[in-house]
């Protein structure tokens, strides 16, 4: 039987499997513009046009395309290579962060816009809700992608060192439209072998042997690999400088598992089928083990102790009691601050298990390459990461390999939010392929991103605050248990910043905290954007809303009489953070923000008739980045062309640091951001990079390439000095050249003069950063929203966020991450959700499953940033990725409480939800106002 | 996604006999969604050559199970000449999948699928459908969708039975017709969704429970009824386990959305509009 299918025009032959979809089928014939987000249908990321009609190609049975033509993103460009129009106006508006989803949407664009007029047109390009139901994006919170649609442009290009606080495009914009970018997986590696992973049905169970002779059987299989071919070393999956942050609790292959999941044996193959029918046919004796799924219980005394065994050398505070982490801290004595107090209001606030989300799901891609030396090869490790210097660190220490043996690399990745701050796939793949001396991949499903990956820490917060009468708060007092699940990777971690920041924003003489972080047999909870903070404010904030209610008080008056001031210490129960300035001060701004906008606000008018009206605010502090030291090299170099190379460790995921970075150098060096081109997050371009977590690629490798750059600058002029012999002082650079009063000398030339004159090393200069001392920023959500008490259903009349960024180096850009945030934020406050059973099993592990934000669900943003001018950040910047996220989950519920008289203290707030409680308070006031009645 | 163990596509014209691990290709959407690994064989429905859409002499409509949402709703928006044709595109927009789905998913699909929050069941319920089923020899029978879908994914349907078509009777097109429907989410799965159609001939009224609860409950009233009457039957009928609990809705909250919809349906339905009526 003969197959023919045309793909862009170009004629294919080759049959595809019986159950393949086409998604797969394209890309192996190379067209790896054509994403996987979800692979059931579900995100759009894979649509193409079969025939002129857009589908979904993960869905589309690939025999069923035999004669039919198709178009992917890579063709939607005119033959000659000029861009569809959809393209270009996603590159005006910058419609895209990480770009996974992008050409979903312009598939999904170009199709309803070749509709238009037609008979078949029903008006879905004036109803995006409606057109984009199946496309989702985790990144923008789709008010780029609505400007993309209707053509507002917003990226400029400006002159020469000019580019700083400018709408500078991100310089891989058309790669992600044409579908040329290349994420981890879209690469053709020869002989490359796949894998799967066979994973526990146990939530808590010590394997007893494993039979893997069937399974070896399998045409195909290369390799199946259990615990007895992984080393005994144990780590942790975390990543961070200082790896001692986290216990080290975790095997590549244990021989005991302790969540339902759990990875219990790789199947190598020459393709993903046989590694799945590998995977089926492994026999495992299993011994089951009693397990604990709440942290509560599993900190009793005899609940099933989960880590049993493991030594004080693996730094878990308490095996016996399951407690990976835990702190204790005091100032003053709340006692006394509470019997000051002439309000004291305590509550439990919680939080769910949410998922990151990420359109590009984990996985790598190792191989070996000739070593530059010419002294063998060494193993490259392709990955979904967001830290290839410390996934190198932790493979060479797995693996007893020198580091130059080892090379990480990350491509443009799909997508993190702090889930790729992780290795969870390197050290398998690794193992596999150090043992076949042969290429290896594994690529994560969906579901695996959720029961097989990490989720945020599911929390609970007893929180009491006592305040006097004219609202200040006398002290403050936490008890905080945090879910680690099975294995502690962040856990103390985030334990310790979600008690830092958000105690220290309040002034009160007495503070205390007890934080948990528990080992459950659950899936691993790990870094997640915000990391702690968002879910202990989300308790504070709702709390001190509370508590001006309590006192009659306006909860902004209340919060302006407490927080710290620009002068002030920052004091946390857990101690002080030496290095932590407040080094620019904007939260007065933020809350004047919040302030005008509710003086002007006219929104409740718009709300229907008979639904409850109610406006709330949170607000939030954060570190600009890691404590403990967070490195950065970076290294700017002139070219023989004339033009610029960055090479930064920091890898790019749709943050649009690698924007900043060009504008920063562009700065510096007083030209324009296309003479710059930049290398990074590979172990090869410069010597260390702690990775792109802790919103640190702005302040902390940012400010490695304004060292660099500034350094550059310098050693030009002088170079261009010397061989002019003009006065240094006056040398000036520029775009093309540098003036040498009034002799131009290009940069060719400069470049042909450093080497005739021996200093082709003044030709390059370094850039170091080691992330201390630290600022804060600061963040304020307000919204107005109207309830309908009839279904629970929400809206959101009104969303103003203000934003403490210091110095804003791209406006269009963080003003995506700001609404991103909030977008993530809002969907983890209405109805994200990883649930389990009661075995610890996940159940929600699908898009439909599992509801991420979508068009219809994500309000607009007015998004402000303050005028401030951080004195540690590069040129006044401060972070500005994972803090928009924190003060959304409590401005929505203290809003709720303000429409509705009820405070939520569980997150989400779903309609069926928000009904129910309404309907009890019903209920409630009813039976009680009968009661009154007969008395 | 892939499915890695079919080994086979057979075109279903060939009527090769049925065996363990086959299942029938409608659209696919359904079953490259998940992983099917009891599956061997998928027998393709896509080559034969159904007509989608056969408005028969006596009113009635027969949508063939091949027919896909997009033919659907293009009938009833431009097509069909009835006054329920509304009611054709309101279910399609119920569906939580994007109108590229529909591209592909067919009516058949869903229906077979059995889901509390399948629109096409909604829709066929809701205008008193009925399945054409064929086994396997040949042999075929009628049930009614109401009928058709017993509970969450349970269909009365024999391992290899086909549904052919789905036809929906003439006098059901011409009803008025009333709408509604609940998600969790914007433009989300439905939690609840209510039709409610009248009968111009004697001006009898049907509501039809869907999504709230495991199965389509249909409740046909000689004359409109009061609210309390309603509201009292949808309550004796619907038992407390068939109101839906899963992860799109509590159900005490899918109950009190299956009442009001009803009630708000029962509303419109009564209140004669100032035009276009009768």
């Amino acid at each position: 039987m003969s197959f023919d299918i045309q793909v862009n025009g170009r004629p294919f032959d080759t049959e595809p499997r019986a159950g393949q979809c086409l998604r797969t089928y394209l890309r192996e014939r190379g067209w790896f513009g054509v994403k996987k987000g979800c692979d059931a249908g579900d995100c759009g990321a894979c649509t193409v046009h079969v025939d002129g009609e857009p589908v979904h190609s993960c869905l589309y049975p690939a025999v069923r395309a035999e004669g039919r033509a198709v178009t992917t993103v890579e063709g939607l460009a005119s033959p000659d290579g000029e861009l569809h129009p959809v393209q270009q106006r996603f590159l005006d508006a910058q419609g895209y962060q990480c770009g996974m989803c992008t050409a979903g949407f312009l598939m999904t664009t170009a199709a309803l816009e070749a509709e238009r007029g037609t008979p078949h047109d029903d008006g879905k390009l004036d109803d995006l809700p409606r057109a984009f139901k199946g496309n989702i994006c985790r990144c923008t919170g789709y008010r780029a992608i609505e400007d993309a649609v209707r053509g507002v442009r917003h990226v400029e290009r400006p002159g020469a060192g000019k580019a700083v606080g400018r709408n500078v495009a991100a310089p891989a914009g058309p790669q992600v439209v044409t579908g040329t970018a290349r994420y981890t997986f879209d690469v053709e590696v020869p002989g490359l072998l796949h894998m799967k992973l066979l994973r526990s049905p146990h939530p808590h169970a010590r394997i007893l042997a494993i039979d893997t002779s069937a399974a070896l059987r399998v045409p195909g299989v290369v390799a199946v690999l259990t615990h007895e071919d992984a080393p005994d070393t144990l780590y942790s999956s975390a990543r961070h400088e200082h790896p001692t942050e986290d216990p080290d609790d975790t095997r590549v292959l244990d021989d005991v598992v302790r969540y339902v999941g759990q990875r219990v044996a790789a199947v190598v193959a020459d393709s993903e089928q046989a590694a799945e029918e590998g995977c089926r046919r492994i026999e495992v004796t299993y011994e089951e083990l009693p397990y604990v799924v709440d942290p509560e219980e599993a900190m009793r005394p005899g609940a099933p102790v989960i880590h049993a065994g493991k030594g004080p050398e693996v730094r878990i505070a308490r095996v016996e009691n399951n407690v990976a982490g835990e702190v204790h801290g005091e100032i003053g004595s709340v006692e006394d601050g509470f019997a000051e107090a002439d309000v004291v209001y305590e509550e439990t606030f919680r939080t769910q298990r949410v998922q990151h989300a990420s359109l590009e799901t984990h996985g790598c891609v190792a191989y070996f390459e000739p070593k530059e030396d010419g002294t063998g090869e060494r193993l490259t490790v392709r990955s979904s990461t967001q830290t290839p210097f410390l996934t190198r660190r932790a493979l060479c220490a797995l693996y007893g390999l020198p580091e130059d043996e080892v090379r990480v690399i990350a491509g443009r990745v799909g997508g993190g939010f702090g889930g790729k701050q992780e290795m969870l796939t390197e050290d398998v793949v690794t193992l596999a392929a150090l043992k076949l001396r042969r290429p290896v991949k594994l690529e994560y499903t969906r579901a695996e991103q959720f029961y097989g990956a990490t989720t945020r820490h599911p929390f609970t917060i007893g929180i009491k605050v006592g305040a006097r009468a004219d609202g200040t708060l006398t002290a403050v007092q936490m008890r905080v248990v945090a879910n680690t699940g099975a294995y502690g990777n962040h856990g103390p971690a985030v334990m310790f910043h979600s008690v830092g920041e958000s105690f220290a924003v309040y002034r009160a003489p007495h503070k205390k905290v007890d934080a948990y972080s528990v080992y459950t047999n659950v899936v691993p909870a790990g870094a997640f954007r915000g990391y702690g903070l968002g879910q202990v404010t989300f308790a504070v904030e709702s709390v001190m809303d509370e508590l001006a209610r309590r006192l009659g008080t306006d909860p902004l008056v209340l919060r302006e009489k407490n927080i710290i001031g620009p002068g002030d210490a920052m004091h946390s129960p857990i101690g002080e953070e030496e290095d932590l300035y407040i080094a620019s001060y904007g939260l007065d701004q933020c809350l004047s923000v919040v302030r005008k906008a509710m003086a002007e606000d006219r929104s409740a008018e718009d709300a229907p008739e008979g639904w409850l009206v109610g406006q709330g605010t949170g607000m939030a502090m954060i570190a600009t980045g890691p404590p403990g030291g967070h490195y950065a090299d970076a290294r700017v170099s002139l070219l023989e062309d004339g033009t610029y190379d960055i090479a930064v460790g920091t890898a790019e995921f749709g943050n649009g640091t690698t924007t900043v970075h060009e504008q920063i150098t562009a700065g510096a060096l007083n030209t324009t951001e296309d003479r710059i081109a930049v290398r990074q997050s590979d172990t090869d371009v410069v010597r260390h990079d702690t990775g792109a977590f802790g919103s640190a690629g702005t302040v902390v490798a940012g400010k490695a390439v304004l060292l660099a750059a500034t350094s550059l600058a310098e050693r030009l002029r002088t170079l261009a000095a010397r061989h002019t012999g003009v006065a240094r002082h006056l040398c000036v650079l520029g775009a093309e050249s540098v003036d040498c009063a009034g002799r131009l000398v290009t940069l060719k030339e400069l470049y042909e003069a450093g080497h005739a004159l021996g200093a082709a090393e003044e030709l390059a200069a370094d850039g170091h950063w080691g992330g201390s001392p630290r600022s804060v920023a600061f963040n304020a959500q307000w919204f107005r929203i109207a309830v309908d008490p009839g279904s629970g259903e929400i809206r959101i009349l009104r969303s103003v966020h203000s934003a403490d960024a210091g110095k804003v180096m791209n406006p269009m850009q963080c003003r995506g991450q700001v609404e991103g945030g909030v977008a993530q934020a809002l969907g983890a406050t209405l109805f994200e959700t990883v649930r389990i059973d009661g075995r610890g099993e996940v159940t929600t592990a699908a898009f439909r499953r599992y509801r991420l934000p979508q068009y219809a669900d994500v309000p607009r943003t007015e998004v402000h940033f303050t005028e401030t001018s951080d004195a540690i950040g590069p040129l006044g910047a401060k972070s500005m990725s994972e803090s928009p996220f924190n003060p959304v989950a409590p401005a929505f519920a203290n809003a709720l409480r303000d429409a509705t008289g009820i405070r939520f203290t569980e997150l989400p707030v779903t309609r069926d939800r928000v009904w129910l409680a309404l309907d009890r308070e019903a209920r409630r006031t009813r039976t009680v106002g009968s009661e009154d009645g007969r008395k | 996604m892939d499915l890695n163990t079919i080994t086979d596509v057979r075109d279903a014209r060939t009527r090769e006999p049925w065996r363990p691990g086959d299942a029938w290709l409608g659209g696919g959407t359904y079953l490259f969604s998940e992983p099917q690994p009891r599956l061997r064989r998928l027998v393709d429905l896509s080559r034969m050559d159904w007509e989608p859409l056969t408005r028969h002499p006596d009113g009635s409509l027969e949508i063939a199970a091949t027919c896909t949402i997009a033919q659907l709703s293009r009938h009833g928006r431009r097509f069909l000449d009835a006054p329920a044709a509304p009611l054709v595109e309101q279910c399609c927009r119920a569906f939580l999948a994007s109108f590229k789905i529909w591209n592909m998913a067919t009516v058949g699909g869903n229906l077979c699928n059995g889901l509390p929050a399948g629109p096409m069941i909604s829709l066929t319920a809701a205008l008193d459908g009925s399945c054409l089923l064929m086994a396997q020899d040949g042999s075929t029978r009628e049930v009614k969708v109401a009928d058709f879908i017993r509970g969450a994914g349970v269909k009365d349907l024999a391992e290899g039975e086909l549904l052919r078509s789905v036809t929906l009777p003439g006098r059901a097109l011409e009803c008025r017709t009333a709408f509604r429907q609940a998600s969790l989410y914007g433009l989300g799965r439905s939690g609840a969704l209510v039709i409610g159609t009248l009968d111009p001939v004697d001006g009898s009224m049907a509501v039809t429970v869907t999504a709230a609860t495991t199965r389509p409950f249909r409740f046909w009233f000689p004359l409109p009824p009061t609210a309390g009457r309603l509201r009292a039957v949808i309550d004796a009928a619907v038992t407390g386990p068939e109101w839906f609990d899963d992860i799109h809705g509590l159900p005490e909250w899918r109950r009190h959305m299956g009442l009001r919809l009803a009630e708000e349906v029962r509303r419109e339905l009564t209140h004669t509009p100032g035009e276009g009526a009768r």
